[in-house]
Formats: structure tokens, C-alpha cells, sequence
């Protein structure tokens, strides 16, 4: 019974392997989702921890990249910083070609 | 329906056999095709997950910080600018701060030293031993250790607290000492009374918590001048008001106020950003390549299959669903392996494939985690971005294909 079983999935058509497959992706990648939803709401109280960090140590900027004090404190840095070598200049730290220059409302320093 | 769904079985399996025929192609194809979804699936989750955090983390930053700008850069801030502000209608609080950087080179690294508020406010309380918020050293991850403790190591002159990525990298822990060079060359050892906790590293990994008078001590700033103020505004809706009131009475200040902090993490990982216009193009033109290579036609080999299908009784309305499923296959194949495998990257693996780009050449880098910020929304702009153009690539060229007589379908060789 057991062997027969087993010939029945050596056999199986093409297009049932590719159904199980989609199938098994995509209740793998509900599984995922619900595993977001659960970890969105176990790490509330991780998230609602920094954000006190934040408040009471008057924080501004997270701490992505340590390489310059622009990257640093994104927020806080001025305008000419990233551009330190010349205004049209190239980038000189990698992780700053993945910030923009801080967003400023008011006038330019 | 069960002979349709029987026919579109046969189908599927007279599909499969003829993808398995041309194999080193197809898997090839797949390959590429499941790195690109993979490669944009993780930069959309990565980043989405990084703004949405960024934005609840910091929703309590300061309402307005003030600095001063001399000659377009940062200048230390005199003590007397407090007084002008506290008297603008509508200022609640005005509080300095004392924060800078040190450059330590033994590592190569560059830490950034903080006088918790309490302590760099007033200069009387800086003689007074502060309460921290600090957790006890530790080895590993600990979820169920709070990130402070209010009675926790005490914050005192002559200690220090560090950012859990100071610790690690520096193989320190809590009553170890660590020296710095102050201004005039002296050599300051300063204990270190605790360990901020990992969990909190995205926020304090290279931070170091001093007194004021040690800070002022170490970099040899008068009494006088503090590093920034900030402000606390009695109607949040009156931020840039109040706002734009110090930039008229101080004209030598520059007030940044909450939402710019916000609105800077928010464009973080922009799309316009030099590493992500390179990914995204790379993207793109390998996507362009398949869709170009699909719709400019078939090779002659796939021309005769047609032609022979024609011959023996297929109708064109099996040829394109044949070439339906074709593309369905390989998109849907590659579109949930992408996305699956992107998931187990971003979440489960810190980004691993980004890291070397995301530390750039710094050596102080954080461990974190981000938080799976995921929803439907984003995996169906994903299926409308990679499945949906590739199926509709494939279709076109097959209608025009399967249109034409199967005895000249037959007898085209040219490619």
C-alpha cells in the first residue's frame, strides 16, 4: 500500500507538482504574514522602549550609520555638510547615497 | 468545468515538458528573474520597515531643537540664548543639551557622547549623581530585560554609560574603564557603570552617556555654551510658529522641528537615493532585457513547436493559453520563491545581502532587528510589478505567432 503510494508521487503529473508547489508557496507566504502580524505586536513594547529612550535622552536621529556626522544625525546635519568637498561633488561616504539632504521648511541656513 | 480544468491540466503538462526541454535556458531565466523580485522585494521591505519604525520611534523627539550657525556650520550655543527663548509666548520649556563626538582610534570609530537631559541642563545638577537609564551588561539577546531600569546604575562624574555596539566592539563591559584624551592631551579614565541594551541599539549603539562635567572636562567647553536647546511649545499645532519667531528673534539660530526630523526618515532610502536608483536600474534593465527578449519574438525552434501543435489540431486559443501558463509558471514560480527568500533575508537574516553597503566604512555598526512591517498592499504592488508585465510579455509575440499558417510556421528558419 505504502509502495504504492510512493509510485503514485514518482508518477505524479507535471501539473500537479506545480499546483502543490504555487499552493505551498503561497501558504507559506500567508504563514509569513501572519508571522509579521505577531511579531508587529511582540515588538510593541520594544518599540514603545526606544521611543521612551528617545524622549527621555532627547534623541533626534537613529543610529544607522556611524561613518560621518552627517550620516550620523541626518536630521541635524546643515545643508553644506554632505557636500563637504564641493557642492556638485560626488558622494564620499557609501552609506550617504542612501539619504537625501535633510528636509528643512524654514529658511536655509 | 471539470473538462476544463482537466484541458488546462493536460496543458500545463504538455507546458512543463517543453519548458524541461529547453532547461538550461529556462532555469536560467527563473534564476534571474526570482533574484530580481528577490532584490526588490527586500529593498521594499527593508525599507518600509526602517520608515515605519523610524517614524514610531521617534514620534517623541523634540518638538523644536535650536542650534546656532556660524559661518554655515554648527557653533556652540550660548547659555544666554535660553532666556530669549523662554520669553517667546506660546515656549512651554526650553532645555539645553550637550552632546559631540569622539573619534576613538583605537577602533576607528567615532561614539557619540550624550549628557542625559537632567544632568546638562543646569550646571548645579551636574555635580549631582543622576539616576540612568541603563540595564545591567549583557551577552546575549534578552527580550524579557526592560531597555532601562529607573533604579539602575547610577550616572555619576568619573563614569560612563555605553551603547551596546560600543560594548561589542570594544569587548567592554560594565566596571571596566575606558580612557579618553581631553582637549589639553590629559588622560581621562572613566568607569563604565552600565550597558545600554541591545534591543535599544538602533537608537544607542555608538552613545555614551556622561556628566556634564565630565563632558565639559573632556572637550574643554566653558560653562557658558551648551551644544543646542531644546524646545517645548504648549500647542503642538504652533510648533512653526514659534519656530520661525526664534529664527526672527535669533537670527544666528536654526530651529529644526519635529516633522523634519520625521520627514527625514521618511524620504531615507528614497528611490532617488544613488544606491537605490543603481538597484532599482539594475532591475529594471534586467527586466526590460526578458521583456524585450520575449516580445521581439520567437526563437524558430518555438516557431516549428507552434506550427506542429497547428498541425496536429491545436487551435490558436490553446497556443496562447499554453503560452499563458508559460509565463504564469515562470513569474508566479519565480514572484513567490523572490518573495519568500527576501522575507527570511530582511527579517530573519538582518540584511545580510545590504550589510556590507549599509555599513559603508564605518566600524561601529548596530545589531538590529527590524520589526516585519508587511502587508498585503506591498506584496500586490510587487505581483503588479514583476508578474503581471512578464505574462503579458510572453502573450503578445504568441497571438501573432499562433495566428499565422502552421506549413509557413513550419518552414521559418530565420531567428
Amino acid at each position: 500500500m505504502r509502495l504504492k503510494g510512493f509510485i503514485s508521487i514518482a508518477i505524479m503529473r507535471n501539473s500537479s507538482l506545480f499546483f502543490i508547489y504555487i499552493t505551498s508557496g503561497a501558504v507559506l507566504l500567508s504563514l509569513l504574514l501572519v508571522h509579521a502580524s505577531f511579531s508587529e505586536s511582540a515588538q510593541q513594547a520594544n518599540l514603545e522602549e526606544k521611543a521612551m529612550l528617545v524622549k527621555t535622552l532627547k534623541l533626534t536621529d537613529l543610529c544607522l550609520f556611524t561613518e560621518a556626522r552627517y550620516t550620523r544625525h541626518l536630521s541635524q546635519a546643515d545643508l553644506n555638510t554632505p557636500f563637504q568637498d564641493h557642492p556638485l561633488s560626488l558622494e564620499h561616504f557609501p552609506s550617504g547615497s542612501f539619504t537625501q539632504a535633510p528636509e528643512r521648511t524654514g529658511e536655509r541656513p | 468545468m471539470i473538462n476544463w480544468i482537466e484541458k488546462q491540466r493536460y496543458i500545463i503538462d504538455f507546458t512543463i515538458s517543453s519548458l524541461l526541454r529547453r532547461k538550461v535556458k529556462n532555469f536560467g531565466l527563473l534564476a534571474l528573474y526570482t533574484l530580481i523580485v528577490f532584490i526588490l522585494a527586500s529593498t521594499m521591505f527593508f525599507t518600509y520597515s526602517i520608515k515605519k519604525e523610524a517614524s514610531l520611534i521617534l514620534k517623541d523627539a523634540p518638538e523644536i531643537v535650536v542650534q546656532k550657525i556660524v559661518a554655515g556650520r554648527h557653533d556652540l550655543l550660548p547659555v544666554s540664548y535660553l532666556d530669549t527663548i523662554k520669553n517667546i509666548r506660546g515656549v512651554a520649556a526650553v532645555e539645553s543639551r550637550l552632546w559631540g563626538y569622539y573619534y576613538d582610534s583605537l577602533v576607528s570609530a567615532n561614539y557619540t557622547l550624550l549628557v542625559p537631559p537632567a544632568n546638562g541642563s543646569s550646571e548645579d545638577s551636574a555635580h549631582l549623581p543622576t539616576k540612568a537609564t541603563v540595564v545591567e551588561s549583557e551577552s546575549g539577546v534578552d527580550t524579557s530585560k526592560p531597555l532601562f531600569e529607573l533604579n539602575g546604575a547610577v550616572l555619576e562624574p568619573g563614569t560612563l554609560i555605553i551603547g551596546n555596539g560600543i560594548a561589542r566592539l570594544r569587548n567592554i563591559g560594565k566596571g571596566d574603564y575606558m580612557p579618553f584624551r581631553a582637549f589639553d592631551g590629559n588622560v581621562m579614565n572613566l568607569r563604565i557603570a552600565g550597558v545600554l541594551s541591545s534591543q535599544s541599539e538602533l537608537v544607542s549603539s555608538d552613545l555614551m552617556l556622561i556628566t556634564g562635567e565630565d563632558f565639559r572636562k573632556l572637550f574643554g567647553i566653558d560653562k557658558s555654551y551648551v551644544t543646542d536647546l531644546t524646545v517645548v511649545v504648549n500647542n503642538p499645532s504652533e510648533i512653526a510658529t514659534v519656530a520661525s519667531k526664534i529664527k526672527k528673534r535669533l537670527p544666528q539660530a536654526r530651529p529644526i522641528i519635529r516633522d523634519e526630523i520625521l520627514r527625514t526618515y521618511d524620504s531615507i532610502f528614497n528611490w532617488r537615493g544613488g544606491m537605490m536608483i543603481v538597484i532599482f536600474s539594475a532591475a529594471v534593465l534586467a527586466f526590460v532585457i526578458f521583456a524585450w527578449d520575449k516580445a521581439s519574438g520567437l526563437s524558430a525552434g518555438e516557431r516549428r513547436e507552434i506550427g506542429i501543435l497547428k498541425a496536429v489540431g491545436w487551435e490558436t486559443s490553446d497556443v496562447i493559453q499554453m503560452k499563458f501558463w508559460e509565463g504564469a509558471m515562470v513569474s508566479l514560480t519565480a514572484f513567490f520563491t523572490g518573495v519568500i527568500l527576501a522575507y527570511v533575508h530582511v527579517f530573519f537574516t538582518g540584511s545580510l545581502v545590504f550589510e556590507p553597503a549599509l555599513k559603508g566604512w564605518s566600524n561601529l555598526y548596530p545589531n538590529f532587528e527590524l520589526t516585519p512591517f508587511v502587508n498585503l498592499e506591498q506584496l500586490t504592488t510587487l505581483f503588479f510589478l514583476t508578474v503581471v508585465p512578464y505574462t503579458v510579455a510572453t502573450i503578445v509575440p504568441i497571438w501573432r505567432a499562433a495566428t499565422i499558417d502552421p506549413d509557413s510556421a513550419m518552414r521559418f528558419t530565420g531567428d
